[in-house]
């Protein structure tokens, strides 16, 4: 039983919450983690910070940029996640990125870094399974998840292929486009949920464009997990070093939706 | 001459099973559009099954000989094709006089300049638009550098009907404001990017933004010989006229090839387009030139010099970043060469050893933009200003009966403003 696979109860669905790392600044970040696991996240997706985000809309760009700016290394990242897991033993924490940060320095390095740190699986945005080679074989070799994302376009053929090696949970991106703009109807969204969970035994969370507890709290009543990410990341930059309450209570307000959805 | 018709599978398509087998430079990429480490498909999920039909739509095509002689009859009255091989005497006399006894190459351009619109960008644009129509697309995206692309891009869209955005860089929008007019007579939206260090890389960030938002109806013509599978080869395919021409024109002009071929590297599709025809001709020697932009010590465009493999734009390429990974920001005064990586094929060409690759400075490009308007009476664009520079560099170490042919890919009109900036002079 992997921190991951034990973090999706089974009365509701997980509330998995995303911000970048570093953003406003590195010595910020703890305790906006911490804020998110008081208001009750149950899973945790730290960002690395990229200089060209190309799958992110306008509000996680902007926290890119700022996280950068303030001159966050790789380094910076893997201590936040090494910190919060002394402080959190139990809370699943997932890195999510772009493929060069994580492979600069060799996928294998990477997995090895993961593994010191505390860190249960990994989404990356731009490598697809046809190149799975280029990192998912490290991370599976440490038992790293190697986090698989489904997408509206991805079809009934294509399915099996990317579920095959996959791990953790099954990350369902509602709409084709960038984060934080649009929300999916919800008729599509409970029909793609179970066409996935025909085809794996895996947990499906379901995000983008998720904003209000009223949304949290629909999709937690078809998918196993509710991914929130630009919401919290527009709170940051609204708040900066004084975010963390503001996020606790915006968390909150989530989470109950979402134990009450079922 | 080359329209006549080499059955377009051969012409276009290298990856014949002889030619996998054979021992050949002109057999990449491999069915993954992997070159050696390099290319690959590094997209988001969202696009990866509409870059997988647009494989198998390229592969139709290939094997459609309407396809290519639609390609062959557009090229040919729309474009202008085939661009004259030129002998440049005066500047061949001019570099002569600095050379040594015996020394001092005849020097020729492929003159794509002369194309309509001004480039080699135009030969893209055709076969991309033409995949876009089989494939029923119905709205058009692209990024531009220097604007050159972008006009390609939006000239094509007009004469095929289709709705045009194409994304550009705010600071570049700033330095080509002529194309930018030219774009929007042409009908198409330009959209400022204020992103990162707003040129050509933030402006391919917003057009994968605008595509994975619009997958459904929208092509993307890229504009150089990089980003995903297949488009660096597929490029490369539309790009190869120029290399095959100039082969054809060169061995019915001299009875000879070339010696040594060179051209100027932003992504790298001039570059490639001339190279590739003669990647399998031992004796031809080829030199691909990136931008210096103020010296490889301080801030340029030189990937191959001054970067380190890595994955960025859907490819797995040389690009300028730091030890974590991050992109660097790039300059050169050429705004289609200011780009922080290279077209994945020209990486795998460096390892191999088949093309050797050297870099030219912003003011180097701007001492031959000046040289060619004074000796042969052509106002070059500042890309094909840094091949130039190169030409006159190794033509005085070469032969005189020896033969160095560069690709003259764009004319200057564009670059008149920020020529007469940069040496002092109002206009």
């Amino acid at each position: 039983m992997t921190r991951l696979s034990s973090s999706f109860p089974t009365d509701r669905a997980a509330l998995i919450t995303f911000v970048t790392g570093g953003d406003p600044t590195a010595a910020d970040t703890g305790a906006i983690l911490d804020a998110l696991v008081e208001g009750g996240a149950d899973i945790i997706e730290l960002g690395m910070p990229f200089t060209d985000p190309m799958a992110d809309g306008p509000a996680i760009q902007a926290a890119n940029i700022r996280s950068l700016s303030a001159g966050t290394k790789t380094a910076d990242l893997f201590n936040i996640a090494t910190d919060f897991r002394e402080r959190h033993p139990t809370v699943p924490l997932v890195l999510m990125g772009y493929a060069n940060p994580m492979t600069i320095r060799g996928a294998d390095w990477f997995a090895d870094a993961c593994i010191d740190a505390g860190v249960d699986g990994v989404i990356c945005v731009d490598i697809p399974v046809e190149e799975d080679d280029s990192l998912g074989d490290s991370l599976r070799a440490k038992d790293v998840a190697v986090i698989r994302l489904a997408t509206p376009t991805t079809d009934a053929a294509r399915l099996p292929d990317i579920l095959k090696n996959a791990s953790g949970f099954l990350y369902y991106v509602s709409v084709a486009g960038i984060t934080g703009l649009q929300q999916a109807a919800q008729a599509s969204i409970q029909e793609a949920v179970s066409r996935l969970k025909a085809g794996t035994d895996l947990p499906v969370a379901v995000g983008f464009g998720v904003r209000t507890p009223e949304q949290a709290a629909d999709i937690g009543r078809v998918a196993d997990g509710v991914v929130v990410g630009s919401a919290i990341v527009e709170i940051i930059a609204e708040h900066g070093a004084d975010a963390p309450p503001h996020v606790k209570a915006y968390v909150k307000s989530l989470s109950d939706a979402i134990r009450s959805a079922r | 001459m080359w329209t006549e018709s080499l059955p377009f599978a051969k012409r276009f398509a290298h990856m014949t099973k002889q030619d996998k087998l054979s021992n050949s430079f002109r057999n990449q990429p491999d069915d993954r559009g992997h070159f050696g480490q390099f290319g690959g498909r590094y997209v988001a999920e969202t696009l990866m099954p509409l870059i997988l039909d647009l494989e198998k739509h390229y592969r139709a095509a290939q094997a459609d000989p309407t396809f290519a002689e639609e390609f062959d009859d557009l090229l040919e009255h729309y474009v202008g094709r085939p661009s004259p091989l030129y002998f440049a005497e005066r500047l061949t006399d001019h570099v002569r006089k600095e050379a040594p006894e015996g020394k001092g190459a005849q020097i020729w351009f492929k003159r794509d300049e002369l194309n309509h619109t001004g480039a080699h960008k135009i030969n893209n644009c055709i076969g991309q638009i033409l995949l876009a129509k089989r494939m029923g697309k119905k709205r058009i995206i692209a990024e531009t550098g220097a604007g050159q692309h972008g006009v390609a891009t939006a000239t094509v869209c007009a004469r095929f009907g289709l709705p045009c955005v194409i994304y550009m860089g705010a600071t570049d929008i700033e330095r080509q404001k002529p194309n930018i007019f030219r774009m929007r007579l042409l009908g198409a939206e330009v959209v400022p990017v204020t992103s990162g260090s707003a040129t050509l890389k933030d402006a391919m960030n917003d057009a994968l933004r605008d595509w994975v938002t619009n997958v459904h109806d929208t092509f993307y013509i890229i504009g150089t010989a990089a980003g995903p599978h297949p488009y660096p080869e597929l490029v490369r395919d539309f790009q190869s006229v120029i290399g095959r021409e100039a082969r054809e024109q060169m061995l019915e002009r001299t009875g000879r090839l070339p010696d040594m071929l060179v051209a100027a590297i932003g992504g790298g599709s001039n570059a490639i387009g001339l190279f590739h025809p003669f990647l399998d001709d031992p004796d031809v020697e080829m030199l691909g030139i990136e931008a210096a932009g103020h010296g490889l010590e301080k801030e340029h465009a030189a990937s191959l010099a001054g970067g380190k493999p890595g994955i960025l734009h859907g490819n797995k390429t040389y690009l300028l970043q730091d030890e974590d990974g991050q992109i660097d920001e790039a300059h050169s005064i050429s705004a289609g060469l200011d780009y922080p990586g290279i077209g994945p094929e020209h990486s795998w060409l460096k390892e191999s050893g088949r093309v050797r690759y050297d870099s030219v400075t912003d003011t180097e490009a701007l001492e031959a933009f000046q040289l060619l308007c004074g000796t042969e009476g052509i106002i070059p664009a500042l890309e094909p200003s840094h091949a130039i520079a190169a030409v006159a560099r190794e033509a005085v170490k070469m032969d005189k009966d020896q033969i160095i042919l560069a690709n003259l890919c764009g004319r200057g009109d564009k670059d008149i403003f920020t020529v007469a900036e940069a040496l002092g002079t109002e206009i």
